[in-house]
């Protein structure tokens, strides 16, 4: 770039505020203001661990317990996100490269185990495969009477597996789908055979997409309180569950600590990779790579999709059909009914904090969108925080937040709320964001130029345009709320039940027949998630 | 639309709008205008008054402050220093910034920035606040005429080709009756074909309306063409201003000769009543301007293709040798490198051909006097 180009280039950087300050300057504070609640919660978790005496903390740094522990969460990690890769990464190339028959069913199905929380996937499978489950039926007239256990870390590696290696196989697909073909035939053309010009030339380029999809996988699986709870197997977030039903506050807050140390640098290798992925996942060439024929492999081939369709998908909506028709109408266990109040609890929470999200989103995805500056980005990545603060962190760290400073609100649906949007601001946020980038910022100045002040052309022109933008990030909000596990657990009123507590009730004490309608729906409301994403995606 | 009706329709439009009543009055005027951000100036102590009714062009490379003095006008930019007034009154410097909501000062965007989610006539009807229902719809239809997009009304921008979509953000533009209209890079996002079309088109609307313009451009044949009067702009100051043709043939420095136009420099020695150049010697009267203080020393004369031919010729005869040819359809460019060492270029027709590294002689046909300027 030549040296002439500099002013121009300053100009657009320094326009979006340039003209009246006194307007951003207001946007900045009332961002810096939501960001600033928003890590409220963090800030008090790291009082209160600072508060624990330095003998103290390391006994309890170093317990036995929680050597353990770590050593399986680590474990845990390292094995979903391992198989994670070894399912995703096929299943992208197959749907993406060959001659895959009915290519279009099999990336919907490998995308689809998205959909399933992954608490009720394992429910499915601990009523499928546990003691008394689906398989223990069918093989007890048999005579087979003991089955392999399926609680443990085998349980929880193969449930969190099956639900979250979408992530892996969606990054990995959209990297192969971008990248330009033309390099590929440039290999070959130098000689090299399909095997070698996939290693020296596919690979290195879908790299990242694949180490995307994994840190995703690794993310989802460090703080997922559901599965491990319900396969038995000790990693952190049932720890400090089960610490925090015990009142064993300090234990409590130094697992949380540790936990949130995990998952920061998992954060920080992800947004690395991203700085270093310019342009990786850029489309620079619209040639396809010629499709590999899969010849005897074919058969193969479509017996992994099938398998993996199976187990993810059939399996689990099939376990909850079982239920459903087996428990009837008329039989309720042990004062277990399920009462229409608590869809309506789930739904208004869910609306609320929807709500609340978008309007917090607005300022701070703006600010963020206009100006190049870090420092005016400082209350977006801010809100990030609940991308990376496990769900039972925070409902810890609000527990005794209430408790301490507001108890008047403490066990009350404000605290809950507040969770909630803590925890799927990001997802307002960035939806928010993308639709205000897509708005040409000179049309703004052009409403002023023909006489509207900021705050009208802002209402007659931007809002207007993106408000499907913002009805979408609600409507994210809102879906994802309505299955939010952990948090909602642990701050709820006394018996103040949603579809999601009242699966965990009953789940826990055995009825899984109860369960089943619920968990349907939640089924449902994931997949109405997911089609607002790839709408957005399409629309975008 | 065959073009009576067109014509009928636009002189509709001239009895509505006023013509311009006093040709010689300054409508806006800047007075020593600076902008730096930080250490980086873009606009430098800048002075240029604009007359009612006149388009003028701030022409210049990317990065020489034009777009950032458009921007001042508009009050999308605040001046570090200076003043700007219009209409007499101050709307920046002085102490006085006024917003440019508060500013009767019309932009066209180079991209448009037509609202996508308005039709056209919501459009135009957009900065109409203080009109009733009726006064607003017969003043959008009034601009529809004048842009010649009657049936249009309805449509939303994304349905408008380029050309249509740059009417729309003029009738926009103008339909709150602005003091002054900006239009930024106004023909950069059309093809090259509608932008020679659309020129035409702009002025002649701008003209039947009347309205004082000022057009930002790095395109000087498009500068050339629409503009009144032009300004050349180079490292955030005005280089020269006046029109089109008085600055095409009498550049006032190195700067705009080298700006516009395809310029060679021929250097040449003034001996008494003649210039000696590597073309051979000429009369002094032969340039532009008294050259007699410069006797004995070097000076460069500005030479363009057109003013140049080349005659085949044998080697001892010949001035230099052809270099490079550049074929442009209708005519080829030649480019020569003389004896002397000079670099100039010779436009011919296109049926006459020389090859490279055939030797010519060069003649003087310019029919016109030449700029020239001392050697630096």
């Amino acid at each position: 770039m030549s040296s002439s180009d500099r002013f121009e280039r300053l100009r657009e950087q320094t326009s979006a505020e340039h003209t009246d300050s006194t307007a951003p300057t207001l946007l900045a504070v009332v961002a810096l203001t939501i960001s600033l609640v928003v890590l409220s919660p963090l800030v008090w978790l790291f009082l209160r661990a600072g508060e624990i005496a330095v003998p103290r903390a390391i006994e309890l740094l170093t317990s036995q317990t929680t050597v353990e522990v770590t050593l399986n969460t680590l474990a845990l990690v390292v094995g979903v996100t391992a198989a994670s890769i070894v399912v995703g990464v096929p299943l992208a190339i197959l749907t993406a490269q060959t001659d895959l028959p009915f290519r279009r069913f099999w990336t919907i199905t490998s995308a689809l185990p998205l959909v399933v929380p992954s608490y009720i996937g394992a429910f499915a499978f601990v009523s499928a495969f546990g003691p008394r489950g689906a398989l223990a039926d069918l093989l007890a007239p048999l005579g087979v009477e003991q089955l392999p256990t399926v609680y443990g870390l085998h349980g929880a590696v193969l449930v969190l597996t099956l639900f979250t290696y979408p992530y892996v196989f969606l990054t990995t697909r959209a990297a192969l789908l971008s990248f330009d073909g033309t390099v590929v035939e440039a290999a070959r053309s130098l000689n090299h055979t399909r095997w070698e010009a996939f290693k020296r030339v596919t690979l290195p380029q879908i790299a990242p997409g694949i180490a995307a999809g994994a840190l995703l996988v690794a993310l989802y699986t460090l703080s997922d309180f559901g599965t491990p709870a319900i396969m038995q197997y000790d990693v952190f977030t049932r720890m400090i569950y089960n610490e925090f039903g015990a009142r064993r506050l300090d234990y409590a807050s130094v697992l949380s600590m540790l936990l949130l140390v995990m998952a920061l640098g998992i954060l920080a290798v992800e947004s690395r990779l991203n700085a270093g992925r310019d342009g990786a996942y850029v489309s620079r060439g619209s040639r396809q790579p010629g499709q590999i024929r899969l010849g005897r492999w074919k058969v193969p081939a479509l017996t992994f999709c099938a398998g993996i369709a199976s187990l993810c998908l059939v399996l689990p909506v099939a376990i909850l059909l079982r239920w459903l028709v087996r428990s009837g109408t008329g039989y309720v266990g042990g004062g277990f009914a399920f009462e229409l109040s608590y869809a309506w609890n789930s739904v208004g929470l869910a609306a609320a904090a929807a709500a609340i999200s978008v309007l917090a989103a607005l300022p701070v995805a703006y600010l963020a969108a206009r100006s190049d500056t870090g420092l005016a980005s400082l209350p977006e990545r801010a809100t990030y925080v609940g991308y990376a603060v496990p769900g039972v962190v925070l409902g810890l760290a609000l527990v005794y937040l209430g408790l301490a400073y507001v108890p008047f609100l403490y066990q009350s649906v404000v605290l809950l709320v507040f969770a909630y949007v803590v925890r799927f601001l990001p997802q307002a946020v960035g939806t928010t964001e993308s639709s205000i980038l897509q708005v040409d910022p000179s049309y703004i100045e052009a409403a002023r130029s023909l006489g509207y002040d900021p705050i009208s052309a802002f209402r007659q022109v931007v809002l207007p345009l993106v408000a499907p933008g913002l009805a979408a990030g609600a409507a994210l909000v809102f879906l994802t709320t309505m299955k939010e596990l952990p948090a909602t657990l642990m701050l709820r009123p006394t018996g103040f039940e949603t579809f999601v507590t009242y699966i965990w009730l009953v789940q826990g004490a055995g009825y899984y027949g109860q369960a089943a309608v619920p968990a349907l729906i939640l089924v449902g409301v994931s997949g109405l998630s997911m089609l607002v994403i790839l709408r957005r995606e399409g629309s975008s | 639309m065959s073009n009576q009706t067109r014509s009928r329709r636009l002189s509709a439009f001239e009895s509505v709008d006023a013509a311009v009543s006093d040709p010689d009055r300054t409508v806006l005027r800047l007075d020593g205008v600076s902008k730096d951000y930080g250490q980086e100036l873009a606009v430098e102590n800048l002075d240029l008054e604009v007359k009612e009714g006149e388009l003028l062009t701030l022409l210049g490379p990317s990065g020489c402050g034009k777009t950032t003095t458009l921007r001042m006008i508009a009050g999308l930019e605040r001046p570090t220093a200076g003043a700007v007034s219009l209409e007499d009154d101050v709307i920046a410097g002085e102490g006085i910034f006024r917003k440019p909501e508060e500013r009767d000062v019309g932009i066209v965007f180079q991209d448009y920035a037509l609202f996508p989610h308005l039709s056209v006539a919501e459009n135009i009807a957009f900065g109409l606040t203080d009109m009733d229902a009726e006064a607003t719809a017969s003043r959008v239809d009034e601009l529809l005429e004048l842009v010649d997009l009657r049936d249009h009304h309805d449509k939303m921008p994304a349905q408008l080709s380029g050309g249509q979509q740059q009417r729309v953000a003029l009738a926009r533009s103008l339909a709150p009756e602005p003091d002054v209209l900006l239009l930024d890079e106004p023909f950069s996002n059309l093809d090259v074909r509608l932008r020679v079309e659309m020129r035409e088109e702009v002025r002649k609307i701008l003209k039947r309306a009347g309205v004082t313009a000022i057009s930002v451009t790095h395109d000087q044949e498009e500068a050339l063409s629409i503009s009144d009067r032009v300004a050349i702009m180079n490292d955030g100051a005005i280089a020269q201003v006046g029109d089109p043709g008085e600055v095409f043939e009498n550049p006032e420095s190195r700067f705009v000769a080298s700006f516009l136009g395809q310029a060679s420099f021929l250097s040449a020695r003034v001996v008494d009543e003649t210039i000696e150049t590597g073309l051979g010697s000429f009369g002094t009267h032969r340039l532009n301007g008294p050259v007699e203080a410069y006797d004995g020393a070097m000076v460069d004369v500005l030479v363009r293709p057109d003013d140049l031919q080349a005659v085949p010729t044998s080697e001892p005869k010949a001035d230099g040798y052809v270099v490079h040819r550049q074929y442009n359809g209708p005519s080829f460019v030649y480019r020569v490198e003389l004896h002397s060492g000079d670099i100039v270029h010779c436009m011919h027709n296109h049926v006459e051909t020389f090859e490279p590294g055939e030797p010519v002689e060069v003649d003087l046909a310019a029919d016109h006097e030449l700029a020239w300027y001392p050697t630096e």
